[in-house]
């Protein structure tokens, strides 16, 4: 039957996954961008005065969090047609994580000083002002380990983009496992890849974590 | 209205495996969970690197690829899952090693004098743990537990891409059959989904009400 492993084989499949490695950092990358604006603008909204607005989107995030990614992204993939498939991935992605980093934000945030804001207040800073120079910038360096691990969680989400035909990483393992009939050597590799790039990684955030302590 | 009523049977279908896998998944995985977390606590440091690296090698690759991993190449070994044991083993397995973590933190944030009080009225290993440890370890696992519940359930969605025929099999069957439906047919699935997420945190947050009962904090 020949089985067993083979180098060539895996050498092969290795040749073929790496020449899309770069779509899956790209889908990470601007996933993570996404999630990261989603994320602030779920957070603002959900500290809006009305509080019509604030329950809608607290409803809204759980709904998100409640559910799949990968039934979010077919909901995409489904519902707009016109847009690209790596687009849609990106947007799944983006708007699936930004409201988990909506929580990472809330305790950055929550963790500023009430002084802080009251200071803003009495020097007479607009609100917009009191956010971009005030708040966020002690907010956002205590939770960047947090972040850290949400891009290397994303990361290893962006297998699920193969499900909406985005040729990244996992979609040519299966085909080349389909065309070759060698599916142990296709995944095998495909696994390897992703450790070998998620493990250095987390790696670096637990570091950061070490460094500059756990917020929230 | 009418789209609801055409596509509902059919995803009340996969609704049955969908549950099976959450069940039994959770089950494996929690069973993990204490048997990893545990572990990772021994005295001898070859045990502890062997949990270690189990949760390292879980955590640092995908669930999609090690259930991919579990289907299609684990036969290259002579070992033929069906499509639901391979379902529930890389589900129980990831979550176990995410679980573990849980585990192993609750246990550790267990006050040191706790453990010496329990070995000073010479307990034995499993009662000091039965019932001085765990009884205090236990509450400080339910909520991230919950939250894992829920990751776990989304998770079962991708047994879909293995054969399984779940929830999300189901949808993207009916698909073909029903393609003028097909945006009303997602959003029913991400209700689905919702309504079952919600009902497991209500259930754990009873769980959690009721481990506090007689305790501070």
């Amino acid at each position: 039957m020949g089985d067993e492993w083979r180098w060539d084989v895996a050498w092969a499949a290795a040749r073929k996954i790496a020449a899309v490695v770069p779509v899956t950092i790209a889908a990470t990358v601007l996933g993570f961008v996404v999630a990261a604006a989603a994320g602030l603008a779920w957070t603002i909204a959900r500290r809006s005065r009305s509080a019509l607005v604030r329950g809608a989107v607290e409803a809204a995030m759980e709904f998100v969090r409640r559910t799949p990614l990968l039934v979010q992204l077919l909901f995409l993939y489904v519902a707009f047609p016109r847009l690209s498939v790596f687009a849609i991935g990106v947007i799944g992605l983006g708007l699936h994580y930004g409201a988990y980093l909506s929580e990472v934000y809330r305790a950055g945030i929550e963790a500023v000083d009430r002084g802080q804001w009251e200071a803003a207040r009495a020097l007479n800073f607009s609100r917009q002002k009191t956010w971009t120079r005030i708040i966020l910038p002690q907010a956002i360096p205590p939770i960047v380990p947090m972040m850290g691990n949400y891009l290397i969680v994303l990361f290893k989400e962006t297998p699920l983009l193969f499900a909406i035909n985005v040729t990244e990483m996992m979609a040519v393992a299966k085909q080349f496992g389909s065309e070759t009939f060698r599916y142990l050597e296709a995944f095998t590799v495909v696994g390897v890849f992703f450790f070998l790039m998620s493990y250095p990684a987390s790696l670096v955030v637990r570091w950061l974590e070490a460094r500059f302590g756990r917020a929230g | 209205m009418e789209a609801g009523i055409l596509l509902l049977p059919g995803l009340l279908r996969g609704l049955r495996v969908t549950l099976e896998v959450f069940v039994l998944g959770a089950m494996l995985a929690l069973g993990l969970s204490f048997a990893v977390g545990l572990l990772r606590l021994s005295r001898f440091p070859i045990v502890r690197t062997l949990a270690a690296a189990y949760v390292e090698f879980f955590r640092g690759t995908s669930l999609l690829i090690q259930l991919f991993w579990l289907y299609y190449a684990l036969p290259f070994f002579g070992v033929e899952l069906s499509a639901l044991a391979a379902g529930v083993l890389g589900l129980g397995l990831n979550y176990g090693a995410y679980g573990s973590e849980v585990v192993r933190s609750a246990i550790r944030s267990v006050p040191k004098g706790q453990w010496e009080a329990a070995i000073a009225l010479n307990l034995s290993p499993l009662v000091r743990f039965r019932r001085v440890i765990l009884p205090q370890a236990w509450p400080l696992m339910l909520p991230p537990f919950g939250n894992l519940l829920i990751e776990l359930l989304k998770g079962t969605s991708l047994v879909s891409m293995i054969t399984l025929g779940d929830m999300t099999f189901q949808a993207m069957s009916l698909r073909t059959t029903y393609a003028r439906y097909e945006v009303p047919l997602f959003l029913l699935l991400l209700v689905l989904y919702f309504l079952i997420a919600t009902a497991t945190s209500a259930i754990v947050r009873r769980l959690e009400r009721r481990a506090r009962v007689g305790r501070s904090a």
